[in-house]
């Protein structure tokens, strides 16, 4: 097993190839915000006395437009209520009128009931531009407070080992790494499966981001440990390979809890936050790579000076 | 050292029976305390609006204007309802279960009506909702036929005659509303005195005059607050209302000043979630918790054997505990709350985790049972305090955050995951170290398999590995 450290700048690699598809899909077609960063309204209608293939999404679209909501996008599938199989409609549309939202409401509810028959709004969100504005610049803040704030603790809680700045800033950057994993991913699912940015999926970026310096303090507290108890001989790359050999069985239990309570989560706990328990579960497994993988190992690189020998390396 | 665990073991059984008895509740009533479990707008449905005030940020008239609104979802009917200053000049209003949540909005937002109505000489009871020719279709509230009748307030009943409208809301004078205490002989009750402008005035002064010593009922969005008797015409449209008490005068103060809303109110967002969806997802949770916590329990058992026993034990406590808070406190649960509870299940093992890995290492060489559970704590101490510190900091930023967003969403999630770390920390380490520390003594104990040592060879192995 000595081999985990030796093999450090593999793992690193491994973290890239899957970091860069992300950033490629974030850069080509950026995130999928949903109407809590984007503004905007979201419907959720049930046909229940209609069947899937008598809706068809123009039509739908078509008696929007005349209420006022042009350009709706309309996505439609079949939902389980009580056990029963029921037609719904998920249509974004520009938010509701900010003085008589009713009247607007009723308007497009009495509209589809004459070409479709009975309509039951399930869900009804609409977010002013303000409102939006105000979430993205909190949602911003609360990411860059929660990495100031961890960064101080972790700094504080390994005052007593040698460099604690450089624990501190390792556990950053493996987070860093989580957070970037993260984005990536959303930014391929929005692409591929319309997977939204919403003020749930800042609720599973923010639980990743403290699951990650979770999981790399466990890692750190071992290397702590074990740095005061060095042996004779013993190496500082030796020390964080025998620290991750030991909390090897931990790290990948706790995951593999987490992972059971997610999946469950998933599989069993209706639509709404399937989004949050999707990037929770890439997230988690992104935290515990990053603490094993890359936290403890930049630690070495840092302790090595390795990044002389880097350019070193190309020139000759 | 057997005394040791006898005080936390007491502490344990107590407070598991407590947490027990308020969770299975009969009738969810414990101590004569409701401790029915609150759902938040995303599982029982309802509506959540965020509403601006239009041109003023002002704190005095805000928080008037939150009171009129909070006085208006009274005479809804919903219970449970929130009504929140947010920043400078909006205000959260939250409405669980209603049927019609744009109607009941309207009702809030709506600038307010106060009418005094001709009722031909009768007594209308307070809070009957009556039809005014000014306003011929109010809003009847939602009654809930199985709702236990509060006898000291009954449901108000609404009243079918349509009854004349004397004055316009709109024309009275606020600056003018204001209450005389008791003075003289002949002024020895308070008294609210009051003043309508235009026409409404003329046409008060003319009703009065003609009705002397008869009941005028003055309704407020179309119910009655008050039928005081004309004592004298009220010439020009003011006057003012006796009452016995100051109370009841202040009462009636605060009806005429306040009763309108003093601000245009604009929406913001809203959000709207049907009951069936709602329970739907109630349901799905409920699947999706206990199969999490079975499939974590088996785990635990099959891979840490007897320690995995007493933490999955130790988990069952950790449910009731945290399901006891929330409905003794109570705190709101939500979608998200839930997600964060379920999730807080795979991190209550966390912590048994370490510490049992540390218990498996310290028997490889070779100390004693007892010895090995008490060094596996301490030396797990540390990662866990720090992970759980960091996580608790996420979740403030998270609750205050969640604060500004004006959604409870949020807010839910972060309570939970702070709630589940704390009681993570008391379930690994009182509770499963007091279990351990019992049970290592039991002589059925003490065979090293029990601790995941298959053999002799499993310890020597480690020795040369280390």
């Amino acid at each position: 097993m000595k081999s985990i450290v030796r093999l450090r700048y593999i793992w690193f690699i491994i973290s890239l190839v899957v970091i860069i598809p992300g950033a490629v899909f974030f850069a080509m077609y950026g995130l999928r915000t949903g109407i809590d960063f984007a503004g905007g309204a979201l419907w959720d209608l049930h046909f229940p006395t209609k069947q899937l293939n008598e809706l068809n999404t123009e039509a739908i679209a078509e008696v929007f437009a005349k209420n006022g909501f042009e350009g709706a996008q309309v996505q439609l599938s079949t939902v389980k209520v009580n056990g029963v199989d029921v037609s719904s409609a998920v249509v974004r549309t520009k938010e509701l009128s900010a003085v008589n939202p009713k009247d607007q409401k009723d308007a497009v509810v009495a509209g589809l009931t004459a070409v479709f028959g009975t309509v039951e709004p399930q869900e009804l969100q609409s977010v002013g531009p303000t409102v939006s504005a105000e979430a993205t610049r909190s949602a911003a803040i609360a990411v860059l407070g929660a990495c100031l704030a961890i960064l101080v603790y972790l700094t504080i809680a390994f005052r007593n080992a040698p460099n604690p700045v450089r624990y501190g800033i390792c556990a950053l950057l493996a987070m860093l790494h989580d957070v970037l994993v993260v984005l990536g991913m959303a930014a391929i699912l929005g692409y591929a499966i319309g997977l939204e940015i919403d003020a749930y999926f800042l609720t599973a970026l923010l639980t990743v981001i403290s699951f990650s310096v979770h999981d790399t303090i466990v890692v750190f507290d071992r290397i702590r440990e074990n740095v005061g108890r060095r042996r004779a001989g013993e190496s500082f790359e030796d020390i964080v390979n025998h620290s991750i050999v030991q909390t090897l069985p931990r790290s990948i239990n706790t995951q593999l809890t987490s992972v059971f309570s997610l999946t469950a989560l998933l599989l069993f706990g209706g639509v709404t936050i399937r989004n949050l328990v999707i990037i929770l579960l890439i997230g988690l497994l992104s935290g515990t790579y990053s603490s094993i993988f890359n936290a403890a190992q930049m630690l070495v690189v840092w302790e090595n000076r390795e990044w002389r020998t880097w350019f070193r390396k190309q020139a000759a | 050292m057997r005394n040791r665990e006898v005080a936390p073991m007491i502490f344990i059984l107590l407070l598991t029976i407590v947490c027990s008895w308020i969770t299975f509740a009969p009738n969810d009533t414990w101590l004569g305390r409701d401790v029915s479990v609150r759902l938040g707008l995303d599982l029982q449905g309802g509506t959540q609006v965020l509403m601006k005030a239009e041109g003023t940020n002002d704190k005095e008239l805000m928080r008037t204007a939150a009171t009129v609104i909070e006085r208006r979802v009274n005479g809804l009917g919903v219970s449970e309802a929130i009504v929140q200053l947010s920043g400078e000049n909006r205000i959260i209003v939250e409405l669980p279960g209603v049927k019609n949540p744009e109607q009941a909005i309207e009702t809030l937002r709506g600038t307010g009506r106060l009418e005094f109505i001709d009722t031909k000489g009768a007594f209308v009871a307070e809070g009957t909702i009556v039809k005014t020719t000014g306003n011929p279709n109010p809003v009847m509230p939602e009654v809930d036929p199985n709702a236990p009748v509060d006898p000291a307030n009954p449901a108000p009943n609404p009243d079918q005659t349509i009854y004349e409208s004397i004055t316009d809301g709109k024309d009275l004078d606020t600056k003018q509303v204001a209450l005389r205490v008791a003075t003289d002989a002949v002024n020895n009750k308070p008294a609210v005195t009051f003043a309508f402008l235009g026409e409404s005035g003329t046409r008060l002064g003319t009703f009065s005059a003609a009705n002397i010593q008869k009941p005028m009922c003055i309704a407020l969005d179309n119910v009655i607050v008050s039928c005081p008797v004309i004592q004298s015409a009220l010439v020009g449209g003011s006057g003012e209302i006796t009452s016995a008490t100051r109370e009841e005068a202040e009462k009636i103060l605060n009806q005429l000043k306040y009763g309108s809303l003093p601000v245009t109110l604009s929406i913001e967002s809203s959000r709207t979630v049907s009951a069936t969806l709602g329970a739907n997802s109630v349901a799905a949770s409920i699947v999706a918790g206990m199969v999490g916590l079975i499939v974590v329990g088996l785990f635990m058992m099959f891979y840490y054997r007897l320690p995995g026993v007493l933490a999955t034990i130790a988990l069952v406590i950790y449910t009731v505990i945290i399901f006891a808070v929330h409905k003794l406190v109570p705190i709101t649960l939500t979608l998200s709350g839930i997600a964060g509870f379920i999730l807080s299940v795979g991190l209550a093992v966390d912590a048994n985790v370490l510490i049992f890995a540390r218990l498996k290492e310290e028997l490889r060489n070779k100390r004693s049972l007892a010895r090995a559970v008490e060094a596996g704590f301490d030396e797990a101490w540390p990662a866990i305090r720090d992970s759980s510190a960091s996580t608790l900091i996420t979740s403030a930023i998270l609750f205050v955050f969640g604060n500004s967003f004006g959604v409870s969403l949020i807010k839910g999630f972060a309570l939970t995951l702070a709630l589940g770390v704390l009681l993570n920390l008391f379930t690994a380490v009182v509770v499963t170290r007091t279990f351990l520390r019992l049970v290592v003594r039991a002589k059925a104990a003490q065979s090293l398999w029990f601790y995941e040592i298959d053999s002799e060879t499993d310890l020597r192995e480690q020795r040369t590995a280390s």
